[in-house]
């Protein structure tokens, strides 16, 4: 007989290096999106560049290539990341990537009708888009948002691979120890979908908060 | 005589193939309430954004206030205006939109200070005391806190009308104001406009639909076709003894359709 429950606590060491990781890499993303989001409409051309050369690239690469890249490659550079610092900068990268296509598309559905009421009111660019358009287009931001932070989640598996120890790497190592594959890969199968499950809760809640107002009940 | 406020010489404006203005000239007087009437397209609106800077021209010169619109001094020679410049210009303009363009996040309250605290740095507690007199002239106080999806069509326009006057433009632009609502709603609007016109030495251009509305709020008509002024005139002369045959069959149409004149 298996004594489990010093399996399960190596695997509640992985759970809190995933979400480590989810965490991280979802500021990381979110700071990118707004970032090259923004940047993709901005009226300087280099800075359209910019912007749309990162979201392009990372879109159009494997994340398990740019994260192999960041963590054995970049030393030759001279830059030597540990595990986590390299998890977290290609997940942030990489989904941060995709995001800032849902930032740019949510500041543009706001419509031209209120960047020109804002003209009118002699607003100036930065005070147009503080004050008028990102507080109207962050709602519409927050579903896809959502689903981002739940591919980044489930994309930490892929660090497993540089051996960072998590949720993924110690199911294996339990399994390997074990023999037992049922246990170790149903546990984290349930961990995963609760951790998502959160992020899909939290999500909703900020969704609601955000949008009371703009439905017309102002507290 | 005072010098006109603005003077639009010789402008153009195109959208690719279409010449939507050509070589328009006009000009107005200060304290002056302009309607601006003619069929769709033909080039009235846009003169309004043109001078809201919401566009820009293809040619020409715009004098706003003693000043060039699209141009600045650069030593001899005239620049392009730069956002800056614009800046500057702008404060001397206001404008209510056809579809009041509010702010829906924002309670009525805030959609009028908003503009008066971030560019004129009025403190919070003395752009709200003006907020809430405009509000009152324009019959909207109780609604303050009231956000814009909760108003009515007429309701949200008069809260415009008040957000564009907070900040004291020289002249108000008025586009089609109450094309967008209700039959019953556009009472509202134009009596608030009416007294608008009868206490304020504001410069008013209102381009409208309302030939009735044009008629008591104008000092002068400008009929449009084609981006041509075809015919220009006091109310009553335009109104009821037009000269020109295309000013002619446009009221007679617009008679057709219901309207009052």
């Amino acid at each position: 007989m298996i004594d489990w429950s010093g399996y399960l606590t190596l695997i509640l060491e992985g759970a809190l290096v995933t979400l480590q990781l989810t965490v991280m890499g979802s500021a990381l993303a979110l700071v990118m999106a707004f970032l090259a989001g923004l940047g993709r409409l901005s009226r300087f051309f280099v800075v359209r560049a910019l912007a749309t050369t990162y979201i392009e690239f990372f879109r159009g690469t494997s994340i398990f290539v740019q994260l192999f890249w960041v963590y054995f490659v970049l030393p030759f550079a001279g830059l030597t990341l540990t595990p986590l610092q390299a998890g977290v900068l290609a997940l942030g990268l990489n989904v941060g990537a995709y995001a800032a296509e849902v930032v740019r598309g949510a500041v543009k559905a706001v419509g031209r009708e209120q960047t020109e009421a804002c003209v009118a009111l002699n607003l100036s660019r930065y005070q147009r888009m503080r004050h008028v358009i990102l507080p109207q287009a962050l709602p519409l931001m927050l579903p896809t948002f959502c689903n981002n932070a739940i591919e980044l989640l489930k994309g930490t598996a892929v660090v497993s691979l540089i051996s960072l120890t998590d949720l993924t790497f110690q199911a294996q190592v339990v399994r390997a120890q074990t023999g037992n594959t049922l246990i170790p890969f149903t546990t984290i199968l349930i961990l995963y979908f609760a951790m998502a499950w959160a992020i899909s809760i939290g999500m909703r809640w900020l969704e609601r908060r955000m949008s009371r107002s703009l439905d017309g009940v102002r507290t | 005589m005072a010098s006109p406020i603005i003077r639009i010489d010789n402008i153009v404006k195109r959208y690719g193939p279409l010449t939507v203005l050509d070589g328009l000239s006009m000009d107005v007087m200060p304290g002056e309430k302009l309607a601006l009437i003619g069929p769709s397209g033909s080039g009235k609106t846009t003169i309004l954004r043109i001078l809201m800077t919401l566009e820009t021209i293809s040619g020409g010169h715009i004098e706003v206030d003693g000043e060039q619109l699209y141009h600045m001094k650069k030593g001899a020679d005239l620049a392009p205006a730069d956002e800056a410049h614009l800046h500057r210009m702008r404060k001397k303009i206001g404008m209510v939109f056809q579809h009041f363009n509010l702010f829906p996040h924002k309670c009525v309250l805030d959609n009028v200070t908003l503009a008066p605290i971030l560019t004129q740095g009025v403190k919070k507690a003395d752009a709200e005391k003006r907020a809430m007199e405009l509000l009152d002239m324009v019959g909207m106080a109780d609604k303050a806190k009231s956000v814009p999806a909760q108003l009515s069509g007429g309701q949200k326009q008069r809260v415009a009308i008040a957000r564009a006057l907070a900040l004291s433009p020289k002249i108000m632009l008025f586009d089609e104001v109450t094309s967008a609502l209700d039959p019953e709603l556009v009472e509202e609007v134009l009596n608030v406009m009416k007294r608008l016109a009868a206490e304020t030495d504001m410069t008013m251009l209102l381009v409208t639909h309302e030939m009735g509305f044009a008629s008591d709020f104008a000092d002068r008509v400008l009929f449009f076709d084609r981006g041509k002024i075809v015919e220009e005139g006091r109310p009553q002369e335009i109104f009821r003894n037009p000269r020109q045959e295309r000013t002619q069959t446009f009221l007679r149409k617009i008679i057709a359709a219901g309207h009052r004149v």
